[in-house]
């Protein structure tokens, strides 16, 4: 899979919402663009990262180190608040917004990137099934793996990261 | 300084800047100088690092204000 020389990345995907997307797409991407050959394994709630439509969701539930900028200042969230109807498309919206507004690129653009840098997509076959996830719903080029499979990626990966 | 190839990179955030630097690297010859126009201040530890790992030369890198301009050669 690799040559001897280049470096290789494993990352297991086990978040799905708006912000934790970010990471594992970032460091996918910027390895990949530095020489890396990267492996990701998509499990659990990191699945629906996999789907053709994307629909990722922020909130301010148990996010108690969340501090959205507002106002010149930080605001945090507290739990009452995820209560309220439309918190969370609303705490998404807001999410999105500071993401156009400062210029940082989109999950879906990640994504895209990421296929075109050639980055291994794997979709856990078992929370595919716990979850009756079907792999006609998912993008072009995902593979399917169990425990095995990504365990033989980590063994020859220099680095290997749990997100 | 004479460039191939210039990306207009500003507005962008991270890894935005690296990610199309490494798509337009790939299209110029070897040899060739990218010129990379940025205004994300992170870019300036980021092309560093990634000139430092994939082998290809800053040349230069240059801060006017709050604009960035790196000189990447390929190699």
């Amino acid at each position: 899979m690799s040559e001897s020389n280049a470096k290789s990345m494993s990352i297991i995907v086990t978040k799905g919402s708006l912000d934790w997307a970010y990471p594992p797409m970032i460091l996918g991407t910027t390895a990949a663009a530095m020489g890396v050959d990267v492996s990701m394994f998509f499990t659990f709630y990191g699945l629906p990262l996999l789907k053709k439509e994307l629909d990722l969701k922020l909130t301010t539930l148990g996010n108690p180190a969340m501090e959205m900028p507002m106002m010149g200042g930080h605001m945090a969230m507290p739990n009452i608040m995820a209560a309220l109807p439309g918190a969370t498309a609303g705490a998404t919206i807001m999410m999105k917004n500071m993401m156009k507004k400062k210029g940082v690129a989109s999950i879906e653009e990640l994504r895209e990137l990421a296929v075109e840098a050639d980055i291994e997509l794997i979709a856990c076959q078992m929370t595919m099934d716990l979850f009756e996830y079907n792999i006609d719903e998912m993008i072009d080029g995902v593979t399917l793996g169990g425990a095995a499979t990504y365990m033989e990626r980590a063994l020859k990966s220099d680095i290997n990261l749990f997100i | 300084m004479d460039a191939n190839s210039t990306l207009d990179a500003k507005g962008l955030n991270c890894p935005l800047p690296i990610l199309k630097a490494k798509k337009a690297l790939k299209a110029l010859e070897t040899g060739e100088v990218l010129e990379i126009i940025a205004t994300d201040p992170g870019s300036i530890p980021d092309f560093e690092a990634f000139c430092r790992t994939t082998g290809h030369e800053l040349l230069e890198a240059n801060e006017e204000g709050d604009l960035y301009t790196f000189y990447i050669k390929k190699n």
